[in-house]
């Protein structure tokens, strides 16, 4: 399992080895690869989010009726509700509902009721995954459920700030566009979008850092991340464990300190040249500012 | 994002289509924080008194068994929901839970909890007492007039004690002993208090078939002492 030949038997190694020793064993392995599974999640969730908040947002603006109660329905009721109620409970009851339709396709005639008192049974080919599948779908489920779960509460916030910034662009601008013979669609899609994510801009910045943070709601989900590991790895190890240390975990957290801080900073810098960018022949301050230093 | 959702239902529906018998695997639940009954070992494997008294009873029972950790908090909602098959948690059984699920007959006595506290003249029944959330000890210390904070992990409860946040911790000996051992300035304070109707296993409440599966094979570990051995090895409680 040890990397090195000389991790056999960690109580008689000096300090330097026994901690080469410890930081690569098995367990240490596998929190090495929660980092990866956390950058994942966020480079999946973060499109996604943005792509069900601006899906919410012209919902929320459309002139038919029922789409936009259904956008600002969507935005409030989620913004509304506590995220620890959403990851502990939402994330059943998805689950429970992707069975429940599997349910009804593959198993039609199954004699026995779904809801047994506090129990939800399903036959076990509705079952999602296969409860013999290996451990790896299961948790490839896992974590589907949880980019799902994050990607509708942040897009619920993404789609409340998309559409302020679609109502913050001057309304000269689409008058313009229309008084050049440009139907609504195009006036919307060729003007007011592009000129749209500086706005928006601010608002979904602080949506990803939060985002960034939020990370350790997937332990909730059974999902296993860095703040899990950071919990476990630093705790108090008795005799039991080949590495004995006593509480070790504010060394742990001071590692994701230095990670987070690496993490938001790089963001900041990214987000600060997109600004830049966006600002770009915009009329606003930013723009302007831009066009004089140009001239 | 309707789009979206639907794409995922269909795709959710059609995978998988295999067909698999009645608990094929049966997958079994623990947390994974409370050593010596369960924890994850240096390798990263689910280790332990319970890990090795599950994969025994599993061998007894004729199933194929995996084993999976889950948060303490939600341990209870995805046994019913139907994400694993049992939970093997150093779980005491209580009517609450008996309520909610179902348990087998136990396979260690109701063990004695501790107090342990960093000096002994602490006041256990009106200060401040450190307790995991929803376990029979947090219970008893709510009712029993003392101040309770409650942790998530038991790691937490422990560091409550040390820092000073809490006057003593309440859980099981088993789990406190070594800790007391180990630390100079914590001890075990005060008198043991006999709590729960000792710890077996969680099932569903529609899972009677595996209820008797797992029921039988604890009998037959009681019948032919290999429990007690197990319980001496792990040392997480008295015995048979």
């Amino acid at each position: 399992m040890a990397i090195f030949s000389f991790c056999t038997d960690p109580a008689t190694l000096e300090t330097a080895r026994w901690f080469v020793c410890y930081l690569t064993n098995g367990k240490h392995l596998i929190a090495y690869t929660s980092f990866g599974t956390v950058l994942l999640l966020l480079a999946i969730t973060a499109p996604t989010a943005l792509a069900f908040g601006f899906g919410g947002a012209i919902a929320a603006r459309s002139r038919i009726a029922p789409l936009r109660w259904f956008g600002k329905g969507y935005t409030s009721i989620v913004r509304g509700v506590p995220d620890i109620v959403f990851f502990l409970f939402f994330v059943i009851a998805l689950d429970q509902a992707f069975e429940w339709t599997r349910h009804q396709f593959f198993c039609p005639d199954w004699p026995d009721a779904i809801r047994q008192g506090n129990d939800f049974v399903v036959c076990q080919r509705a079952k999602l995954p296969l409860s013999n599948a290996p451990q790896w779908v299961h948790e490839v489920y896992g974590f589907l459920l949880a980019v799902l779960t994050f990607a509708i509460v942040f897009g619920a916030f993404a789609a409340n700030v998309l559409f302020g910034a679609m109502r913050a662009v001057p309304r000269a601008q689409i008058e313009t566009a229309e008084a050049y013979g440009m139907s609504e669609r195009q006036a919307f899609w060729r003007v007011l979008i592009p000129q749209m994510w500086v706005f928006a801009l601010p608002g979904l910045s602080n949506l990803w850092m939060i985002l960034v943070k939020a990370t350790p709601l997937l332990f909730l989900l059974g999902v296993e991340d860095i703040v899990y590991w950071a919990r476990e790895l630093g705790g108090t190890k008795g005799a039991l464990f080949d590495y004995p240390h006593p509480d070790w975990r504010l060394w742990y957290f001071l590692g994701l300190l230095v990670f987070y801080l690496t993490l938001t900073r790089f963001s900041e810098i990214v987000l600060g040249r997109l600004s830049q960018r966006l600002s770009h022949g915009q009329a606003t301050l930013a723009g302007e500012a831009q066009r004089k230093a140009a001239v | 994002m309707k789009k979206l959702i639907l794409g995922a239902l269909a795709l959710s529906i059609t995978a998988g289509a295999a067909y698999a018998g009645s608990h094929s695997v049966v997958r079994m639940g623990t947390e994974g924080a409370y050593p010596p009954w369960n924890f994850i070992n240096d390798a990263g494997e689910v280790d332990g008194f319970e890990r090795e008294l599950g994969d025994e009873l599993c061998k007894r029972a004729e199933l194929n068994c995996e084993w999976v950790t889950n948060e303490w908090d939600s341990i209870i909602p995805n046994l019913t929901s139907g994400n694993y098959d049992t939970i093997i948690a150093g779980m005491s059984i209580t009517a609450e839970r008996d309520e909610v699920i179902d348990f087998t007959q136990a396979y260690t006595p109701a063990d004695p909890s501790n107090y342990l506290a960093a000096s002994d003249d602490v006041d256990l029944m009106g200060g401040v007492i450190a307790a995991q959330t929803g376990t029979i000890q947090a219970g008893y210390v709510a009712e029993s007039g003392a101040m309770l904070v409650e942790f998530a992990t038991p790691d937490e409860t422990i560091a409550a004690v040390q820092n000073g946040e809490a006057d003593a911790v309440l859980a099981d000996a088993s789990f406190l002993a070594p800790i007391a051992e180990q630390n100079g300035d914590l001890m075990i304070v005060g008198d043991p208090v006999a709590l729960g109707g000792g710890v077996g296993m969680g099932v569903r409440e529609s899972d009677a078939e595996l209820k008797a599966k797992f029921d039988a094979a604890i009998q037959s570990m009681k019948d032919d002492g290999s429990l007690n051995a197990l319980i001496a090895k792990w040392e997480v409680s008295t015995q048979w």
